[in-house]
């Protein structure tokens, strides 16, 4: 059962850490544009090397 | 022309400040980017061939598609006009117009977008958290560790409420302050009730806590919040974007010149300059200029009238050939467009009182929880004394009654019809639309700009001399007339040479005059030349003292009109075609689309009237418009479509916008409402389905924090995958 000391933080970090990038990812306005983000993937533009 | 060359030559400094002022409102303007609307865009190679077509045009920055709005963004040096861009993207092949930026506050929706997200963020990871904790609980956690676990769930669930739940809690107060049970009453009821009890039961080291059950509510419920508020504000956006297309403007002459004012700047007695290609700003009598002027939007009439000095003309009709100036008679609030605009808005107020299905369920399923609710408390508390067995029961009732799948299942199947709608090129501008569009079964159409393209197109060419055709091709081509521009067009596909012409001479309102071989000809109206008027739009040909020629035009039907009205009375709906225009041409019309009841040279009340008549009869009627002669009719139809070329008051008065020229996709626009209105009453039984499982077992006081979790869980998962199998 000592476990659960070590356990129980370790997952609410875990949780706090997909939480924390969900908000930088939305402060980011990634999601603004979901049908031309699945989209773009798709693209061959810059294949050989990335946008300057 | 030349009054205003004198005009602005004579005082260069006075002209300089309002123009100046006009180009700094622009760069402010600019300062947001230029944002055209692109219909046509939906893949990938869309977003690379106009991301690098606007990359190469000099001066821009950079352009940026958004494919789920189908807008281009592009950042400009003030230097590049809009106009430029359209240009550029039309020779590849997308159709694009210019959105005003002012207009388009997307800045503010995207906010409130953005705050419901972040709430059912959280709510979505405290969720997960609390879950792993409770299937400890579940699985048999006893004493000391069941305790902690339900003070650590009670730590992240307590705070996460009090952020996530706040829209409910809001709108909660705001309902019961004006006295009404909303939907939301029972929710709010339910998130603090269990709460206050769960604490309550950790407090005690008690058996069940519904910190679970409390957060997962809260975030199914956000996320049909959510899903609701993205079709809301889809449409809201799809208004605004409309709106923005016409940038209301006019020029005024003034001692000082031309300026550009807005349109409720002009008052009468002003003179306006209307240029060729322009729309009558306001009401007003021509002072100067002559010209031909096309009152199709207006009426439905496709022949062009002459306009010269002591015409009237009508804010909405479009000037053809030459400017004219006006002298303004009525503007803006008074002028006969926005009178119009407000017959629609008091048709409109009638239609709104159509109630949704899911308002229909709300107003009975709210104060029947409620009663409910209540009523298991008062019985416990009888039967038993033990106030906090009572409590528990009635909050696990308030828990599984609580409308979870019921506020999922209408946002969900109306969110995955509009997208389908959307992709097929429809925007649907108001939310019960898609309902009212499932009961139509009539359909009544407007023949100019709806059925047919409203732009000419030439009409047997083959019956004439080649050497008239050849200079017909010489003479229409000097002319920006849209007769003689299709004509031009029509002879350049047919390989015929244009005679050269000389002295070629553009006569405003009458048509074009030339010198050919040493004889006049002459290309335009029949009275300019002394012919016989014929019904249809025509324009003429007089080769020196010969008897004039004829070209008849006729308006080509819209691409898939054919199959748009085959498809419908195959589908057993009455279509009617119902047009302001002369008898010929709609016959015409009607007997190449297959259609049996029409009706020619009806006025605006009269479409207004036969619609009305109809709905009367008990039918259900779909009106698909553009004109303003038709904004009666769109308003007082059950629901309506009109095309995006449509006059703003037309679009302003349907419910749904067609935002392709294509018309083949409306029987599937219909065949989708009925499905997706049969979704929604699925969605609703199935959520009754649940409740009348779960809550006898609730009633008697079975219902763990278990049971309630997975009750609410597959009932709305259950209604989103239900709403998904929308094809």
């Amino acid at each position: 059962m000592e476990m659960l000391v070590y356990l129980i933080p370790i997952s609410l970090i875990l949780g706090g850490i997909g939480l924390a990038a969900f908000i930088w990812s939305l402060r980011n306005n990634q999601y603004d544009d979901p049908d031309g983000d699945g989209q773009r993937i798709l693209r061959k533009d810059w294949d050989d090397r990335p946008k300057p | 022309m030349s009054t205003l060359a004198t005009n602005i030559s004579a005082c260069p400094a006075c002209v300089a400040a309002p123009v100046a002022e006009t180009i700094a409102a622009r760069r402010a303007e600019r300062e947001a980017g230029i944002v055209l609307s692109l219909p046509t865009a939906h893949c990938a190679a869309c977003i690379s061939d106009v991301e690098r077509a606007l990359n190469t045009v000099p001066g821009v920055r950079s352009a940026r598609v958004n494919l789920t709005q189908k807008r281009v963004s592009v950042a400009a040096l003030p230097s590049v006009g809009a106009e430029e861009l359209v240009a550029r993207l039309a020779a590849i092949g997308y159709p694009a117009h210019e959105l005003d930026p002012g207009l388009l506050s997307t800045t503010a929706t995207d906010r409130q977008g953005r705050d419901l997200l972040m709430r059912l963020g959280v709510a979505g990871f405290s969720m997960m958290n609390i879950m792993l904790l409770s299937f400890a609980v579940w699985s048999g956690a006893e004493a000391a560790t069941r305790d902690l676990f339900h003070w650590i769930s009670a730590a992240i669930a307590l705070p996460t409420l009090a952020f996530s739940g706040q829209p409910f809690f809001k709108s909660a107060w705001a309902s019961i302050r004006a006295r009404r049970l909303g939907m939301d009453v029972p929710i709010s009821l339910a998130l603090i009730l269990s709460s206050a009890i769960s604490l309550f039961e950790t407090f005690e080291g008690g058996e069940h806590a519904y910190f679970d059950a409390a957060v997962s509510l809260c975030f199914f419920l956000l996320a049909g919040r959510y899903l609701d508020y993205r079709s809301r504000a889809a449409a809201r956006s799809a208004a605004e974007e409309l709106a923005a297309l016409e940038v209301p403007r006019a020029t005024r002459l003034g001692p000082e010149g031309e300026a550009i004012v807005p349109i409720v700047d002009l008052a009468p007695g002003d003179l306006v300059l209307v240029r060729p290609g322009g729309r009558m700003p306001v009401d007003g009598v021509v002072t100067e200029g002559a010209s031909e002027i096309d009152r199709s939007l207006l009426t439905g009439e496709t022949l062009p009238l002459y306009a010269g000095p002591g015409s009237v003309v009508s804010a909405g009709e479009v000037n053809l050939t030459g400017p004219l100036t006006l002298r303004v008679t009525a503007a803006g609030r008074d002028s006969s467009l926005h009178r119009m605009a407000e017959l629609v808005a008091v048709a409109e107020t009638a239609r709104t009182r159509y109630t949704s299905l899911a308002d229909r369920m709300a107003r009975g399923y709210s104060p029947s929880v409620h009663i409910l609710a209540l009523s298991s408390f008062l019985v416990w508390l009888y039967l038993t004394g033990d106030l906090r067995l009572a409590v528990n029961i009635a909050a696990a009732v308030l828990i599984i009654t609580c409308p979870c799948a019921l506020a999922l299942a209408v946002p969900a199947v109306v969110t995955s019809a509009s997208g389908k709608l959307f992709r097929k090129g429809f925007l649907v501008k108001d939310g019960t639309a898609l309902e009212r569009l499932a009961e139509v079964d009539t359909v009544v159409f407007d023949k100019t700009g709806t059925l047919t393209l409203g732009a000419p197109a030439p009409l047997g060419l083959d019956g004439h001399h080649a050497r008239d055709l050849a200079v017909a091709a010489g003479l229409a081509a000097a002319s920006g007339h849209p007769l003689s521009r299709a004509l031009s067009v029509a002879l350049r596909d047919m390989a015929i040479a244009p005679a050269t012409i000389e002295d070629l001479r553009e006569v405003p309102g009458y048509g074009v005059e030339g010198r050919w071989q040493g004889s006049l000809v002459r290309l335009g109206r029949a009275e300019w030349l002394g012919a016989k008027l014929v019904e249809e739009t025509a324009t003429f040909l007089r080769i020196g003292a010969a008897d004039p020629i004829a070209f008849r035009f006729s308006d080509s039907p819209r691409i898939g009109a054919a199959a748009a009205v085959a498809a419908l009375q195959q589908a057993g709906k009455r279509v009617l075609l119902i047009s302001g225009d002369a008898e010929a041409p709609v016959a015409r019309l009607a007997a190449e689309l297959g259609l049996t009841e029409w009706q020619a040279q009806a006025l605006p009340q009269e479409k207004a009237a036969k619609v009305t008549a109809m709905q009367a009869e008990g039918r259900k009627v779909l009106m698909v418009g553009d004109g303003l002669n038709d904004t009666a009719a769109l308003a007082s139809a059950h629901v309506s479509i009109s095309p995006a070329s449509a006059l703003d008051a037309a679009r302003v008065a349907s419910d749904i916008v067609l935002l392709g020229q294509d018309l083949s996709p409306l029987p599937d626009a219909l065949r989708i409402a009925v499905q997706a209105r049969r979704r929604i009453k699925q969605n609703f039984a199935l959520s009754l389905a649940y409740n009348a499982v779960a809550v006898p077992v609730a009633l008697v006081g079975l219902a763990t924090p278990l049971i309630a979790a997975l009750a609410m869980s597959t009932s709305s998962v259950t209604v989103s995958l239900n709403a998904l199998r929308l094809k």
